[in-house]
């Protein structure tokens, strides 16, 4: 709290909130292309955050390269953003417009794609070293409000948010084209039957989207600059403001960037540890208290979520059996074949595939995304650890707790979560597992903050590589067999029913939200599960085991192995873990890894399971 | 969607596996294969974060390593280093390492950045009875608390370099402090062990404010605001990176530096300190690496041959590379065999001499004595230097061996 | 006979648009009625108040005695209250037979189970079920790719699978031939009198309705403006206004 005399005190606090208003700004101008691009084309474009960081770089090249002067500051910040624009036209037009009408998540995958395509192409451009940026020319000094400082750009941002919130409002109200983009936005098969031209109107509003943010980036330069993480940064605040304000709605953006950057403004004086949490817990909040955000209205169209997976589930038939075990029988033999290294990756692929098949129970029969399961399984590895660290619990008894301790989170999680549907529901797992993973990165002294917990090794029979091999194949083939069965028994088939037609469930007398509830505890268990024996096969746990790169895994693994089949999950996650290895010798591994993902996208949306189910299935028919 | 099709997906699907290709086959190509006997050494290090350090790092050993192999290589042998990137995170570094260890059989891991990866694979030194020479992380736990036989360290620690500033910071009549990390381990050590130190030598003064911006994501208005409201006459500071750049000019602009005494852990380093250019801070006191000033004849003959390699400069990094690689050789040299046991012998008390003085490891703790630059910034031809530094060797301000011998578990 | 279901004097707005405006009548077992009315006039509306898809504004429903204002439509499916929907809702990713497993299921509270498997369970139940309503060829067709004729009979065979008393049909015949019209309601008509329960639908075909309802209730604007037997209702002046006035079917 501020030690200050009192006639400067409030000339303190407004100029906090000045602040605050100024980083709304930046946060804005992302938020607010990214809101329009999914109000329109119905897109999550994770790689939002790239083009922010491209706008920035570019920004910084062009003034560098252009005479001194205000002129040109502004000209240099301008054209970047147009760059970014036509970079986005150009992704737009090859890429996305594909897919369309594919599942929601193959845009999500795809957009992933390019992030990592721009990570590594930013630093093949501009190279590794952060990056200060510019000040702006005749504004890089500072006025004096009531005895306390305030940059001269600061004042510039503050207006700039506004203006170009009432340059959008003029835009979508007052001319031809906003109105028609309104009307995709709120109507999109009406506005089909209208006549528009979609596929042009869809690049319009990509354009523009893709300028807004790279405007973001350039116009932060004065206050801050370029560097390699700003893409991922910002990517998570703007969602946050996009879900906060209401997809698809402007002012929301506005609204909900301007509460973000007080709280953080006025969060650091009050807590100045928890800066990172405090947005996720009002996205959280925000969301059980109104689940479609301050301004947003209610989901015009069922998500993709519905719409990912109607094909009917067969159990397998005679042929396929006998393959499964033959497979087993494969899987049983594999120490003899591959070296200690190779038993490593087999364990992580056994562990990966139990908790991406618990997420893939919810996912596929539940219809419910979820951006935060990595929040269970890492929860399961932390509840086992710290069992061990601090009570010296047997291995044996800390993976059956882990479950346990895991269950109950997932059960509060879950009655929150299953209470919203489609983006917003995978947004709100997003927000918790945030606040997990905050809890245990900032609780350092009961869980190791980021040091993470060492030492926690398999019991002494259990220590052997090939043991321990065995141990998890019995327990995930364990856990992957009793999810399979529980998608073939009733509770999976009222799960799948409720996915298909929340009416009909409803009127059959199945309580939805219930059964939903219990699924989402179900696989947070079995994700659990597979958490708690994760951390005796590294010997350690960090909280990077929960942060969101490592949910997306998860979500990889199940659309590369195919979301239609049940073998799915398995089939991804050991591609996935063995194409992760493979590639990450390479220098730019990033760049690689998105071309696959794109490539998969486009020419194997069926996943790998999927692929070959439908070109040799019939071959596997009784 | 009719239009989707003026580029058909089959074009746009053989064209992406084009390029992969291309690259496959590029890459392969130039991890240039070793004919005969080689020494395998597993380097791990965040190549695809914090590059700003990691990149200079890798020139420095790569450079270290040319020579090394150039004049012979050792034991009749030449050094072979498997790269890998961890991305920051102990898991993977993990997983790399098992990897590099049985699949690539390498005879030792070095590497790491940051403190968290750097405990990690001392840990896992340990139970895999492998050495792991850690180089950058500053963790003091990485030797003292949780200090291990397996694993050795380079750099000066956390409460190394800050009691260099400390003993300096000292000296400034400065009485209200306030202090800015990171929000992670190594901030948070940071700060707990400047406090320490400087409290030890001047009791009088007291610490008011103190503020944790996220790593990598400092809200700097905000931040500064909050500290210049607690009025402190001094700050300290041990931020990095894009972090420190974003603090520096917005306190410039909020005037919060202005009478206010700043210690900034890192800010002499080339990689933190150039890219403020113009703006960079005066009068702060910091550690760092003046290359451009060094007179040494060794480091000038580093200083140019790392020109004409790398047509650069080289930071921090660069020395830190160089070092190790070095101090791998004179190891190698000295065991005789790579062997883990008689490598451990022999890091145990090895000395060197380095490009910044002669180096030497401890066999109590295995912290190695290299020492830091410690000075004062200054700006020269729009361009952030150190003025009136000097080099603090580390054995000056290494634990004595009781201290050791009550923080190291035995 | 006894009264299955009763409504008093119901109440429904949208906004400003006054949906359901004092709607009254009653039902009682083994009867059939219809419930007639132009497009928009608030037939959907008052059978989703039935149901407790919505709230009335005003006004009581009972089902069996047992006033179910505000309960939710799975309260009222346990009461044994079974619905059709004008537009049909079904599970598409299962079969015909699943879909009618699936209300089996829920019927004999058995949706949590975990352990038993949906192959083996109430499959003779639900087969004749199907049967019942004339598709047990299509039995093991996925109700994503099915006509929307045979849509409609999985919606009463599974409306039918609680053993209702109390049969809520909208527009059970869209989407059939005339021929196929007749026999749906012949079979419905045979349901009605062996299980002894009532059937409200509503239909805009007027000679399927008076061919078999029992009685008539014609809604117009929200307002019930006849009652009655099919023959009387044919003469009201007003009805015979509406339905030459527009040109409903
Ligand atoms: N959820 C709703 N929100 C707003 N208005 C509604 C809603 N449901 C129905 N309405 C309106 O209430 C009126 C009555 O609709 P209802 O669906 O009950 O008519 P209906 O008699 O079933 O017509 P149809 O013969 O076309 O099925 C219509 O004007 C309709 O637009
Ligand atoms: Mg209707």
């Amino acid at each position: 709290m501020p030690k200050l005399e009192k006639g400067i005190l409030l000339g303190f606090y407004f100029v906090q909130f000045l602040t605050g208003l100024s980083d709304a700004s930046a946060l804005f101008l992302v938020a607010c292309g990214l809101s329009l691009i999914f109000g329109v084309l119905r897109i999550v474009n994770l790689a939002h955050g790239s083009f922010y960081m491209v706008g920035a770089y570019l920004a910084y090249y062009l003034i560098a390269n252009f005479p001194q002067g205000a002129f040109f500051f502004w000209a240099g910040i301008l054209l970047a953003a147009l760059t970014v624009g036509t970079i986005g036209i150009v992704i737009e037009t090859l890429l996305l417009r594909r897919l369309y009408y594919a599942p929601e998540l193959f845009i999500l995958f795809a957009t992933f794609g390019i992030v990592l395509i721009f990570q590594d192409l930013s630093r093949w451009f501009f190279g590794a070293e952060d990056i200060l940026g510019q000040q702006a020319p005749g504004l890089a000094g500072s006025i004096d409000i009531m005895g306390v400082l305030l940059p001269q750009y600061d004042v510039v941002l503050i207006v700039i948010a506004p203006l170009i919130l009432v340059g959008l409002w003029f835009f979508l109200y007052r001319t031809r084209w906003g109105i028609l983009v309104r009307a995709a936005t709120e109507d999109r098969e009406m506005s089909d039957a209208l006549g528009v031209n979609q596929s042009r109107l869809f690049t319009g509003v990509f354009f523009l989207g893709s300028c807004l943010a790279g405007l973001g980036g350039a116009i932060q330069l004065p206050k801050g600059g370029a560097n390699l993480l700003m893409d991922l940064n910002i990517i998570a605040a703007a969602f946050v403001v996009v879900v906060v304000g209401g997809m698809g709605s402007i002012p929301g953006a506005y609204l909900a960037a301007v509460i973000i950057g007080e709280l953080s403004a006025f969060g650091v004086l009050i807590f100045p540890q928890s800066t990172l949490v405090l947005m996720f817990l009002l996205m959280a909040v925000v969301l059980v208290m109104r689940p479609h955000g301050l301004l947003g209205n209610a989901e015009p169209e069922v998500q993709g979520a519905a719409k990912m997976s109607t094909a009917t589930l067969k159990p397998a038939s005679k042929k396929l059996k006998l393959l499964g075990l033959a497979l087993l029988i494969l899987l049983f033999m594999m120490p003899v074949f591959v070296g200690s290294f190779g038993l490593v990756l087999m364990t992580e692929i056994a562990l990966f595939a139990l908790a991406s098949m618990s997420l893939y129970f919810i996912m596929g029969p539940g219809g419910m995304v979820s951006f935060g399961h990595a929040a269970f399984f890492g929860g399961g590895a932390y509840a086992a650890a710290l069992t061990v660290h601090y009570m010296q619990t047997p291995m044996e008894l800390a993976i059956l707790l882990a479950p346990l301790l895991v269950g109950l989170v997932a059960l509060i999680i879950g009655w929150f979560c299953v209470r919203l549907s489609g983006v917003y529901l995978a947004m709100l797992t997003l927000a918790c597992a945030q606040i997990c993973w905050s809890i245990v990165f900032q609780w350092g002294k009961f869980t190791g903050g980021d040091d993470g917990i060492l030492g926690i090794w398999p019991s002494a029979w259990a220590s052997d590589k090939t043991v321990f091999y065995y141990l998890t194949l019995i327990l995930c083939i364990g856990g992957i067999m009793a999810l399979r069965h529980f998608i073939f028994a009733p509770f999976g088939y009222t799960l799948r029913a409720c996915r298909d037609s929340s009416l009909r469930v409803d009127s059959i007398g199945i309580n939805r939200h219930r059964h939903q509830w219990f699924a989402f505890t179900l696989a947070g268990t079995f994700a659990g599960f597979a958490g708690g024996i994760y951390v005796f096969s590294k010997g350690n746990v960090f909280p990077d085991v929960m942060a969101i790169p490592r949910s997306f895994d998860f979500l990889f693994m199940i659309l590369l192995g195919g979301i239609e089949t049940l073998f799915g999950p398995i089939a991804g996650s050991a591609a996935f873990t063995w194409l992760h290895d493979q590639i990450a010798r390479i220098d730019y591994w990033q760049l690689i890894l998105g071309c696959i993902f794109i490539l998969l996208v486009i020419a194997f949306p069926d996943g790998i399971a999927g692929s070959i189910h439908t070109r040799l299935g019939r071959y596997f028919e009784d | 969607m009719k239009n989707a099709k003026i580029f058909p997906s089959a074009i746009l699907v053989i064209l992406l596996l084009l390029i992969l290709g291309a690259l496959i086959f590029w890459i392969s190509a130039k991890s240039d294969v070793f004919p005969g006997n080689t020494i395998k050494i597993g380097e791990i290090q965040t190549y695809s974060k914090l590059t700003s350090f990691t990149f200079p790092y890798r020139n420095g050993w790569q450079l270290a390593l040319e020579e090394i192999n150039s004049a012979g290589g050792v034991l009749g042998k030449k050094l072979k280093v498997i790269s890998r990137d961890d991305a920051g995170e102990p898991g993977t570094a993990v997983t790399i390492a098992e990897e590099l260890i049985l699949k690539d059989k390498v005879v030792l891991l070095m590497g790491s950045f940051l403190s968290n990866v750097g405990l990690a694979l001392s840990d896992f030194a340990k139970r895999n009875k492998v050495l792991y020479f850690a180089t950058e992380p500053l963790s003091d736990a990485l030797v003292w608390r949780k200090g291990n036989r397996y694993t050795f360290r380079l750099r000066p620690s956390n409460s190394m370099q800050n009691a260099m500033l400390a003993e300096e910071a000292a000296k400034n009549e400065a009485k209200r402090w306030a202090t800015i990390a990171p929000n992670y381990a190594y901030g948070k050590d940071a700060v707990a062990s400047f406090k320490k130190l400087l409290k030890a030598k001047r009791p009088d003064i007291e610490f008011v404010a103190e503020q944790w911006p996220a790593l990598f994501n400092i809200n700097a208005g905000a931040e500064i605001q909050a500290l210049t409201g607690a009025n402190p006459e001094a700050i300290y500071n041990a931020l990095f990176a894009s972090d420190l750049a974003k603090f520096v000019r917005e306190g410039k602009l909020r005037n919060a530096f202005k009478n206010v005494f700043v210690v900034s852990l890192l800010t002499g380093e080339p990689e933190y300190l150039d890219p403020l250019r113009e703006e960079a801070p005066q009068g702060w006191l910091v550690t760092g690496y003046p290359w451009y000033d060094i007179s040494s004849p060794q480091h000038k003959k580093f200083l140019q041959a790392y020109q004409k390699r790398f047509n650069d400069y080289p930071r921090n990094g660069s020395l830190v590379g160089y070092n190790a690689m070095y101090a791998v050789y004179h190891m190698l040299k000295k065991a005789g065999s790579a062997d883990t046991e008689k490598m451990i012998q022999a890091m145990e008390g090895l000395t060197f001499d380095s490009i910044v003085g002669p180096i030497t490891f401890r066999k109590i703790d295995h912290q190695s004595s290299m020492g830091a630059f410690v000075g004062y910034t200054a700006l020269k031809e729009g361009k952030g230097i150190m003025v009136r530094w000097n080099y603090a060797d580390g054995k000056d301000y290494l634990p004595d061996d009781a201290q050791v011998m009550k923080l190291r578990p035995q | 006979m006894a009264i299955i279901l009763k409504v008093q004097n119901l109440h429904k707005a949208f906004g400003g648009l006054r949906a359901v405006v004092d709607v009254s009548f009653q039902l009682e077992a083994g009867q059939l009625m219809a419930m007639i009315g132009p497009n928009g006039a608030g037939k959907s509306t008052c059978f989703n108040l039935i149901n407790g898809q919505l709230n009335p504004d005003q006004g009581s429903i009972f089902i069996m005695g047992q006033k179910v204002n505000g309960e939710k439509p799975r309260d009222v499916w346990k009461l044994g209250v079974g619905r059709t929907f004008q537009i049909t809702s079904t599970f598409p990713s299962m079969t015909v037979l699943e879909n009618v497993q699936m209300s089996l299921l829920s019927h004999n509270r058995r949706t949590k189970s975990l352990l038993t498997n949906v192959s083996r369970l109430y499959v003779a139940e639900a087969m004749a079920l199907i049967d019942l309503v004339g598709i047990a060829d299509q039995a093991h067709r996925s109700c994503g790719v099915l006509a929307y004729g045979d849509l409609k009979r999985v919606e009463l065979a599974v409306a039918l699978a609680n053993q209702p008393k109390l049969l809520l049909m909208d527009e059970p015949t869209a989407g059939m031939g005339p021929a196929e019209r007749q026999g749906l309601m012949k079979l419905t008509e045979s349901i009605v009198h062996t299980r002894e329960m009532g059937v409200l639908f509503t239909e805009h075909d007027m000679k399927v309705v008076f061919d078999y309802a029992n009685r008539v209730i014609v809604l117009n604007r929200g307002k019930m403006i006849a009652a009655g037997p099919p023959d009387e209702v044919q003469k009201n002046n007003e009805v015979k206004k509406i339905y030459l006035g527009t040109a409903s079917s």
